[in-house]
């Protein structure tokens, strides 16, 4: 279970006064389910996801997973605690490998290629023509992304936070990535964290949780939050549905 | 009769745990220490006052194999080797090279290699070279190799570099020219700490019609060491060459990269890359979350990047 009280992450603005990114955030997630963040560009969703890996250190407040206050604990801790983290733009590698990569993130010192394959193909890759390739510039953002998300899923981690996985990734590759994700939470061995604005993966959420401006707005379950983020959007706006449209 | 560090040493810049297949020479302390031909590869030692080998292999020869290791374990003991390559026609054979140096002395010890090789027409030669240094005394490990390349019509060299610690002092010279449709690749690794220093000078010349030729350099430099790269690529007929060098710096460390090319004639076509930054504080960060510490973190990407 993952609760976070009180957290509060400020920063200062150019003429020295404070800005809230996280403003007095508590979330309770339960264990083995599958969460979807999501709300407006510039809320603060990263921000609140980073801070669960221990990547942006909060002002205050406290982070707990399963019992374990983790708010001071280094990202190396966090990491062999079982939280694992799939950056929105993760780095390129110049000399390392895709099996390298997969290697580390399982822990071992080698993988058989057979089960590094498998991370692949969840994700949609053709294995064998990416688990010897560098993870450097010669890989597409997608591509990258992809590998990205292979690397969580080697980790086999009980909490697994992904930042927008479906960003860069084409329709077909999409696709099976939800597919994963289903897999994954209905074997209710880890829980979820999935910050997202795809349809397709908020559909897959057992709770919503929206966040602006360093609030959470809202956090219920899924046919509870998800008609009121729809009315909230474009084909739900009084003034795109009517003032826009006249001549 | 060879110790247990000879073995270390032979296993660092060779691979070698026992004596090698194939032909081999090795040199101790400046002295021959064993030596075995083939029917295909011979090896003599020169004669008229210069000290070092003639390899000569003949043509056609396939598959085969040379080392050619060096190790020197006196203290205040430096030498300039003389190594000459003939390679005839048609042939396909690895060589690998190198020295270690195991200076407990207060003496500098030194390796001045000067290999050249004359590779036959549509021969094929992956040449592999590496640079070792230990040992607790005050004592500088230096070296300073030149390689000089002439490659014939339709030959191939692959030349691998790697110098990674442990050597106090190194000045590389290499020079390769690639006849018509001749192709040279150098892959050069290398990593300085403490106040080492290295610089490396290339030239690659792209003399022929259908010439390439390939220069892919990557680096560390930790500590206070200082590195400086000269690559040049001239390209005198209708050509393709790459220049492309890599540096990760650190510390109090210093990186001077300067590639250059030069064009003189219309179809040659020409491209440089050089890039030094520091490690990405991102790929420190996605690695610490599989599990690393930030100084496994450090390792892996360098690891890496040196591979």
């Amino acid at each position: 279970m993952l609760e976070i009280k009180n957290l509060n992450y400020q920063v200062s603005d150019p003429s020295g006064g404070g800005l809230g990114i996280l403003n007095d955030v508590s979330l309770s997630i339960g264990e083995n389910k599958l969460v979807v963040i999501t709300g407006p560009n510039g809320g603060g969703k990263t921000t609140l996801a980073k801070a669960v890996m221990g990547l942006v250190a909060p002002t205050s407040g406290s982070i707990v997973w399963n019992g374990q206050d983790i708010t001071q604990m280094s990202i190396t801790g966090r990491a062999r605690l079982g939280i694992s983290y799939g950056f929105q733009q993760p780095p390129r590698f110049k000399g390392l490998r895709v099996k390298d990569l997969l290697c580390l993130a399982a822990g071992r010192d080698s993988l058989a290629t057979e089960e590094a394959c498998q991370y692949l193909t969840k994700v949609g890759l053709c294995a064998y023509d990416y688990i010897d390739r560098e993870v450097d510039a010669s890989l597409s953002g997608g591509e990258v992304k992809r590998i990205e998300i292979a690397t969580i899923l080697a980790r086999k981690s009980g909490l697994m936070i992904f930042d927008e996985p479906e960003a860069g990734i084409d329709l077909w590759s999409f696709a099976k990535l939800t597919e994963t994700f289903q897999a994954i939470h209905a074997k209710r061995e880890a829980t979820l964290l999935i910050i997202s604005h795809q349809e397709r993966i908020i559909n897959l959420a057992d709770e919503i949780v929206m966040i602006e401006e360093g609030k959470v707005v809202r956090h219920g379950p899924k046919e509870e939050i998800f008609p009121l983020i729809l009315a909230k959007t474009s084909s739900g706006c009084t003034y795109l549905n009517g003032e826009a449209n006249k001549e | 009769m060879m110790d247990k560090t000879d073995w270390k040493l032979l296993k660092e810049i060779a691979d070698l745990e026992k004596t090698p297949q194939g032909a081999y020479n090795i040199r101790r302390n400046g002295q021959l220490d064993s030596r075995s031909t083939t029917a295909n590869i011979d090896i003599t030692t020169k004669t008229g006052g210069k000290s070092g080998i003639d390899i000569r292999v003949k043509p056609g020869t396939k598959k085969e194999s040379i080392h050619i290791p060096v190790i020197i374990q006196a203290t205040g003991f430096t030498e300039l080797v003389y190594n000459d390559f003939f390679i005839g026609e048609d042939c396909d054979v690895d060589i690998v090279a190198g020295c270690g140096i195991h200076n407990t002395g207060c003496e500098t010890a030194q390796h001045d290699g000067l290999h050249t090789f004359y590779i036959g027409k549509n021969s094929k030669v992956r040449y592999v070279e590496r640079h070792y240094g230990e040992g607790e005394g005050e004592g500088k490990r230096i070296f300073n190799p030149q390689t000089v390349v002439y490659l014939e019509e339709g030959a191939s060299i692959q030349m691998e570099t790697t110098q990674i610690r442990g050597v106090d002092s190194t000045k590389r010279d290499t020079k390769i020219v690639v006849g018509k449709d001749a192709e040279a690749v150098i892959t050069e690794k290398l990593l300085t700490h403490g106040s080492q220093t290295a610089q490396s000078d290339m030239e690659i010349v792209l003399d022929g019609a259908g010439a390439s030729g390939r220069v892919i350099s990557r680096s560390v430099a930790q500590g206070q060491s200082k590195q400086v790269f000269y690559p040049k690529m001239t390209g005198n007929a209708a050509c393709f060459g790459h220049v492309q060098c890599d540096s990760i710096i650190m510390d109090q460390a210093q990186v001077s990269s300067i590639p250059a090319i030069a064009a003189n004639h219309v179809d040659a076509q020409l491209i440089h890359e050089a890039a030094i930054g520091r490690i990405a504080g991102d790929q420190l960060l996605k690695l610490m979350t599989l599990g690393l510490t930030e100084e496994e973190a450090e390792e892996k990407i360098l690891d890496g990047f040196l591979q």
